[in-house]
Formats: structure tokens, sequence, C-alpha cells
């Protein structure tokens, strides 16, 4: 079967639902929250129309700097970390026996679906006086009585990690399985040992995979909305966070469409930096 | 008239022109190859013969009636793709019976049907296996039986053997071209194997460059090539350039070819021989000076190559004419003229 | 020793991904309304809650519902462009392609603005079938990317040898094309499914205030306080969803739906 050009009108009609949709559910929403973006906040309702840049001029304040400031900064640790614990694991896991990856991965898809509320519950738990892991170290007798160890940012980094760690995986497995593996085997003809070969072959043949992946799951990262309120102090507050608390509590839509907008940017950016890169890895 | 017509069958595919100007008659009930190099245009003008591919110019008749514009599903053919395509969700016999089921023939007749293919291609007993079951040839015959349940008008192979190791697809070849006569269906079949097109052709359709060089039976393709490419393209063979000298003798290699004149005043050209008929002898007056380089025993038949100036020649023959030769010796080359064929450069 | 090191590495990441879930599973078996952990006595009760108690009840079958729905919607939307894509030669669409991946590569909290922008516009705000399409679209990525890759390894000679056959275009796609996507159509289904039931941010902001699936509930008693169901909610989730992939991974090829996944999203 050749694909063939549409010839007739009505060989698009296949289109007309799906595209139909995603124009009216996707295009127009997202266009809709632009507009809201310069709008004006109605404390009676939800907005008022108007054209105003009063809704992004806020962003100029210390406060926002420093909101965007952390949300940056920890969804850089939470993809650093992912990364890092991600690629060995990923590479160990593309050399399993067949039975032994789809385990693991029924595991990590399984962990990925998880509700962030979950996560942030089951660490919550976790992190807690009463039922948490220091009740463990008690027993054992390594401490003397249980503490809380939330909230804190460690609680809040751990639950990120433990929420996009699945999502690194995933990203990572298909161009670790497609790494040929005859690379390592030379490398271990030529004298190097099993973790030299790794760090000398497998992680340079990757190098651009690992860029990609650090920003998709930085993107990841600073769409988490709930783990900073759940594990956190305000002060670990994200933009998401922030987004969410605008538009439901403080019924603020105009601002938090403003500071949406902004966060699509940051986003686009970086997944134009991500297609550059992989650009760069074909010519390479 | 009966059987299927090509008209100046062209097909474009942008600047790119992939079958120019093609016009072939395949009289009802004969086996045709289209046989040429990958690239060649052969596949493309099969294509446009089952309507996967529309023709840019022509028209392309079967059994008089026009069927240029008729959609792949309405010509009533049969075909066996070079992957086979067997459907992996059916199993050996429904395979079989999908051209009868959408037609919506009924459940008894389509399994009579089914079984009557079967015990054609061998196979019987086999309807309930899944194809991923079956061994190379079983999955091949369970394709030409497919494309032949619904007795077709036309039998289509896109280089349907090529898949099969060496033996089983020379056994293959006989029991097609074998089944081709039982049922007296017209065929066509791409290949670029020529062996296979010798094996099973009532007619040779030789293509190059989009264009048919030439459409013959085997043994005239073989002895008769029309032009360079076909003498070259089928089976081993010496061209040597040639002059004409002012009594109107070919002369090759500073020799005169005795009783060889060159048709129309052809005043330079190419001979082409076969390998086996040059005979190595003496060197002498009359015969092309050449030394042995090298010799290739074979077993069945032994291969000697010769350098007559700087052109390399290849002589064959059997082992009970085995040349008393050996590399380094100065020997004489004779060509007789019924061997050699005169072509233009 | 290298072996050993491995598996222990192994070990660790296994142990970090099912702690939690260790804990939960423990304080879910509690026999009083306690956190505790280890647990203090043994009771199946609190999973007995979820399908007695009204509040948990409802939640869960609005969870249930919102999820099939979606998802059913989401596959529809799919399947005949996937299908457009990989029939018709129409560079131009694949705009609709990258619009069907967008909303699941963004962060989730912009597609749940825009959404609400949008219904709290037309007026729609709250309405319960208001989420079932912000989750349709919010997951069309999925069987997006599950049917192109299904159909992406559909051999284009089966649909010409049909053709020769005598099918026309809507006998192929009903006997040849859809049998053999059909596993792709059920994991992309299946992962609509889970992501949906699982979901929060899209559902809290277009009917938050309306409609209560489970993570919902589960944020909101979260705030209010602590009850044990939240832990076997928990698990059952857990359990549902590893049973879900398990399925799929033992039907269809999951290293290989896998695969292209990530792919298509890079």
């Amino acid at each position: 079967m050749r694909r063939e050009a549409p010839q007739k009108l009505s060989d698009y009609g296949p289109l007309l639902f799906p595209a139909g949709m995603l124009i009216v559910f996707f295009v127009i929403p997202f266009a809709t929250m632009i507009a809201v973006s310069f709008f004006k906040r109605d404390p009676a309702g939800f907005y008022s129309t108007a054209f105003v840049f009063d809704n992004y001029a806020r962003f100029l304040s210390l406060f926002f700097g420093k909101v965007l400031g952390f949300s940056l900064f920890l969804a850089i640790t939470v993809a650093i970390c992912c990364v890092v614990i991600a690629v060995p694991f990923t590479y160990l896991l593309s050399r399993a026996r067949r039975r032994t990856q789809v385990v693991w991965l029924v595991a990590l898809l399984s962990v990925l679906s998880l509700s962030e509320v979950i996560i942030g519950f089951a660490w919550s738990t976790l992190f807690s006086r009463t039922a948490g892991i220091t009740n463990l170290l008690v027993a054992i007798g390594l401490m003397g009585e249980p503490v809380a160890l939330n909230p804190s940012f460690g609680a809040v980094l751990t639950a990120m990690v433990y929420q996009a760690l699945p999502y690194t995986v995933l990203v990572l497995y298909p161009a670790l399985v497609r790494l040929d593996p005859t690379l390592t085997e030379a490398a271990r003809t030529l004298g190097a040992s099993p973790v030299k070969s790794f760090f000398t072959v497998v992680v340079p043949a990757l190098r651009n995979t690992i860029v990609a992946t650090l920003i998709m799951v930085f993107i990841f990262a600073l769409g988490s909305y709930l783990l900073p309120q759940i594990l956190g102090r305000p002060q670990h507050w994200t933009l998401s966070v922030l987004i969410t608390d605008q538009a439901i509590y403080q019924s603020n839509m105009p601002f938090a469409a403003a500071m949406a907008v902004f966060l699509v940017l940051v986003t686009l950016g970086l997944v134009a930096l991500t297609l550059i890169a992989g650009r760069k890895g074909e010519a390479a | 008239m009966s059987g299927l017509a090509l008209e100046n069958v062209t097909k474009e595919f942008g600047s790119f022109t992939a079958v120019k100007n093609v016009d072939l008659t395949v009289p009802h009930g004969t086996f045709v190859c289209l046989l040429g190099p990958s690239g060649c245009g052969k596949t493309t003008l099969m294509r446009m013969i089952a309507g996967l591919d529309l023709p840019t110019g022509g028209a392309i008749k079967l059994d008089g009636t026009d069927i240029t514009r008729v959609p792949t599903h309405k010509r009533e053919l049969g075909m066996v793709f070079q992957s086979l395509a067997l459907f992996p969700h059916l199993s050996v016999g429904e395979n079989i019976a999908y051209s009868l089921r959408i037609r919506g023939t009924g459940k008894e007749d389509q399994k009579k049907r089914v079984d009557e293919l079967l015990s054609m291609i061998h196979l019987p007993g086999y309807a309930d296996r899944p194809v991923s079951k079956l061994s190379g040839g079983q999955r091949q015959r369970v394709a030409i039986a497919r494309a032949l349940a619904i007795s077709p008008k036309l039998f289509l192979l896109d280089e349907p053997l090529s898949a099969l190791d060496a033996k089983l697809r020379e056994a293959m070849q006989v029991e097609l071209r074998q089944l081709q006569q039982r049922l007296g269906i017209t065929t066509i079949v791409v290949t670029h194997d020529q062996r296979e097109a010798m094996t099973m052709a009532d007619t040779v359709v030789v293509m190059n460059g989009g264009e048919i060089r030439q459409a013959a039976a085997p043994v005239e393709i073989y002895r008769r090539p029309a032009d360079t490419f076909v003498a070259d393209f089928i089976g081993m063979t010496n061209l040597i350039d040639f002059t004409t000298d002012s009594a109107g003798r070919v002369t090759v290699l500073g020799t005169a070819v005795e009783g060889l004149a060159a048709p129309g005043g052809l005043a330079r050209g190419v001979l082409s021989v076969r390998p086996e008929d040059v005979h190595l002898t003496a060197p002498g007056p009359g015969a092309i000076a050449a030394r042995v380089t090298f010799i290739r025993d074979l077993g069945g038949t032994i291969e000697t190559f010769v350098e007559a100036g700087d052109k390399q020649i290849v002589a064959v023959s059997m082992p009970n004419a085995r040349p008393d030769v050996h590399v380094g010796q100065e020997v004489g080359i004779r060509l007789s003229p019924e061997a050699c064929v005169v072509l233009k450069s | 020793m290298t072996t050993f090191l491995q598996r222990l590495f192994l070990g660790v990441v296994g142990l970090f991904l099912s702690l939690p879930l260790i804990v939960v599973a423990g304080v879910s078996v509690n026999e009083k309304q306690t956190l505790a952990f280890p647990p203090q006595g043994f009771s199946l009760s609190w999973y007995g809650e979820i399908f007695t108690n009204p509040e948990w009840r409802n939640a869960l079958l609005a969870s249930v519902t919102l999820a099939a729905v979606s998802a059913a919607l989401a596959l529809a939307i799919a399947l005949p462009l996937a299908w457009f894509l990989w029939r018709r030669h129409a560079p131009w669409a694949n705009i609709f392609q990258l619009l069907g991946i967008a909303p699941f590569t963004l962060p989730p909290v912009i597609t749940a603005l825009g959404l609400l922008t949008f219904w709290a516009t037309t007026g729609f705000y709250g309405q319960p079938w208001t989420a079932a399409i912000s989750h349709a679209i919010f997951f069309v990525t999925l069987p997006l990317v599950t049917l192109s890759l299904g159909f992406s390894s559909i051999d284009r000679s089966l649909v010409e040898a049909a053709a020769t056959m005598g099918a026309d275009d809507r006998t192929i796609f009903r006997t040849v094309v859809l049998p053999l996507i059909l596993p792709y159509l059920v994991s992309g289904y299946a992962f609509a499914f889970v992501l949906s039931l699982n979901e929060y941010i899209v559902a809290y902001m277009t009917v938050g205030f309306t409609m209560e699936t489970l993570p919902i509930k589960i944020f909101n008693a979260l705030r209010y306080g602590y009850t044990p169901t939240m832990a076997s909610v928990t698990i059952l989730f857990v359990a549902i969803a590893a049973l879900i992939f398990g399925l799929v991974a033992r039907f269809g090829d999951l290293p290989k739906l896998l695969g292209a996944m990530a792919n298509n999203d890079r």
C-alpha cells in the first residue's frame, strides 16, 4: 500500500472528529487561557474582560522571583538525582533477562501511574512520627525515639525523585535497549573493567540521550503541584502550586493564567533546547 | 483479443521515470517473466498491472477491456507478494479462504475449495494451522494457493521465491511451472534471477532503465540477445570490440574472424561470444594470440581465463574436453562465425 | 563481586520504590483508626470500608466511570487520527499528532488551567461530563502513541494483498487492519484508563467542587485528618495498576510498547 495524498474531500473524513476535538478542547482552551492572562480579576466571578499587563508585571516582585528560582532549583535537583540513579539502573535492566525486564516494567508503570495524591500520602506516612521509617530505626536500636521527617525540603525532594524516577527509567529504556552490546564487549576485550567500560563507553555513547532525558525529567518535575504542598513548608511551594493556589483558592484566574503562560514559555524553550541537542546528536 | 495488453505504459515518480513507454502483449495462458536488475522498473510495471500503482500514461487492457483505472479489488486477480503477505492473525485455511469469504461464499463451499487447494499444494490437513508454524516452503505454497482461490484471470508473482534457499527455490520453480501449465492460467512473474526466468517462462521480458530491452523465448534470449545489456545480463558472455576491415570482414584483436560479416556494413561494434563457444588451440596464423592467466576447475565445468592484448576472455569446457593448458601458456583462440552475435556498441 | 554489587543496586532501587507502599500496606491493616507502623492488630475492615462507606464507594464509582468513559473517548479520537496518518500522505496533518501529544507533555497544571478557563468561559464549569472530555484530551497521547506504533508495525503488503483478493478499503479495515491493531487498541485504552483513575489536578480544576473522584477524595480527607481507608484505597489502586499492566504485558509486547512510547515523546 502506498500512502497516497487524499484525493477526494471524503478522504479527510476520518480526520474530522479527532481534529475537531483537539481544536475545540485543547487549542481553544489554550487560547482562552492566554487571553485570560491579560484580563482583570473579578472578585465576584472568574474575571472581567480587559487588556492589561498587570498580571505579568507582578512577576517582577521579589516573592515571585524567589518562587521561580526555587521551582527551577528543585526541578533541576530532581532531574539530576533521577538521571544519576536511572542511567546505571536502566542499563542493568536492559541487560537483564526478558522476564525480569517485564516484571520491572510492570512495577515501574504501576508506580508511574500513581496519583500524586497517593504518592504524597504514602511518603507523608513514611515520614510521619507515628508510622514512619524512624520507628524502624528505633526498633533496631539506632534511635532513641521516633521523629517526624516532614515537612522539610528533604521530604519534598525524596518524594519528587520517587515520582519522577519511573518516568526517567522509561524515557531512557528504549535508547539503552538499542545500545549495541558489542560496544561494551569490545571495551572488555581491550581490558576495561565492567564499571570502567560503563563509564568510558556507555555513558559517552548516550551523552545526547542523557541531556535530553535531563531536560524531560526537568519539565516533568516542574509540573509537580501536590508534593510540595503535602510534604513541604510554604517556602517550598513551586510555580505549579502557586498557579493552582491562585486559580482555585485566591480566585485570581488572570494571574494564574499569566503564570501558566510563563511556565509554557519556559517549557517550550526547554523542548526547543532538547530538539537542538537531539539534532546535534544526529549530526555527530 | 484474450490476454493482457500493455500499451505505451509509463510511470513517473516526480522527475524520475520508473517505467518508460512499455508495450507488451501476454496471450492467454502464457507464462511471462519480467527480468532485470533491481531498479529496472519490473516491480513497478507489475504493481501497475495489479492496480496498486496507477500509470501516468498509456493503457492496460485485459481481454480487450481497459482496466487502467479499475481499482485493484475489482480486477479479479491473484497475486503473490515478495514478503508473501500471509495474514498473521488468520490460520492457513482462513488465509486461503479470504477472497471467498469477503465475496460471501458459503462456509461449505469455502471449506471444499480450501481442501481442494491444500491437496493441490501437497499440504492436505493443514487448514487449522497458524501460518507462523509453517516452514518457508510451506508458506510459499500457501501464498500461491491463496492467490489461486478464486481462479483469477491473471496470476501475478513478485519475486515469489526470493526468501527460499537455493535448493528449495529450484524445486519450487519446477513445481510452479507445472502448476501453471496444468491450470493454463495467464501468469506474470517478476524476478531478478535469470535461471528462474529461463526455467519457468514461455516469454522472458528483459528490462533495464524502465524499458523493455528484449521480449522473447528463453533460448532466443540466450542465443540471440538483442543488445549488449541483454547479452551481458543473461548468462556469462565475452563482449569483444570489433572493427570491419576493407574486405568487410569482422576483425577482433587484430585477427579476422573467417566467414563472419557485419550486417548492414557496420564499421565497428561488439561481438558477444558465449564462453562455451570459445575454443583454445595452439597459437598460429588465423588464431587470436592469448596467454592463460587462471584456471577455475568447478568439477562440472572448467573455466579457463586467457588474456588477449589487454582483453580478458573466458572459455568454458566440459570435463571430457578438458583443455591441456597451464597458467602462463601461450595459446590461440578460434571463433566460429555461427557462435558470434554481432551487436551495436 | 560485580554481580553482587549490581544486584545490591537493583535491590536498593526496588526497596526505594516499594518502601512507601509497604508502609502504607502495613498501615492499611491496622485494627483501630490510628496511623501506626508496624500495624497494631490485623484487620481488613478498611478495605471493606471502600465499598461499604457511601462516600468512598461513590468516589470509587465516579473514578471508574470517569476513567472508563474518558479512555473510550480518547481512543475514539486517537484511532481515526492514527489511521489517517498511517494511510494517507498528508504532512500538514502531523500537526494534529503534535496537538495530541502536547497535553501530556506540558506540565499538567497548564492543561488543567486551560480547561478550567475554557469551561468557566463557556459556562459548563462543574458539569461531570466536562471531566470526561478533559481527561480524554489530557490522555489522548497514550492511545495515540500506542496506535501509531501499532499501525507502523503492520506490513503494508498485507493491505495490498487483501486488495488484490477483492477487498475494498472498508473490508480491509474490518478484516485485516482492526484485528492486527487490537492489542495496541487494548493497551492504549489500559494506559489511559489507569492514568485517568489516578489523575488529580485536571479533575480537581474542572469538577473538583461538584464531583469527588478518589484522588480528590483522598486529598480532601488528607487535609481534614487521617483515616486508614486512604491507605487501603492506595493499595487497591496500586493493585489495579499492577494487574492491568500485568495483563498488558501478558498479552502484548510491553518492552516494544515502551520502546516506542518514549521515542515519540522525545
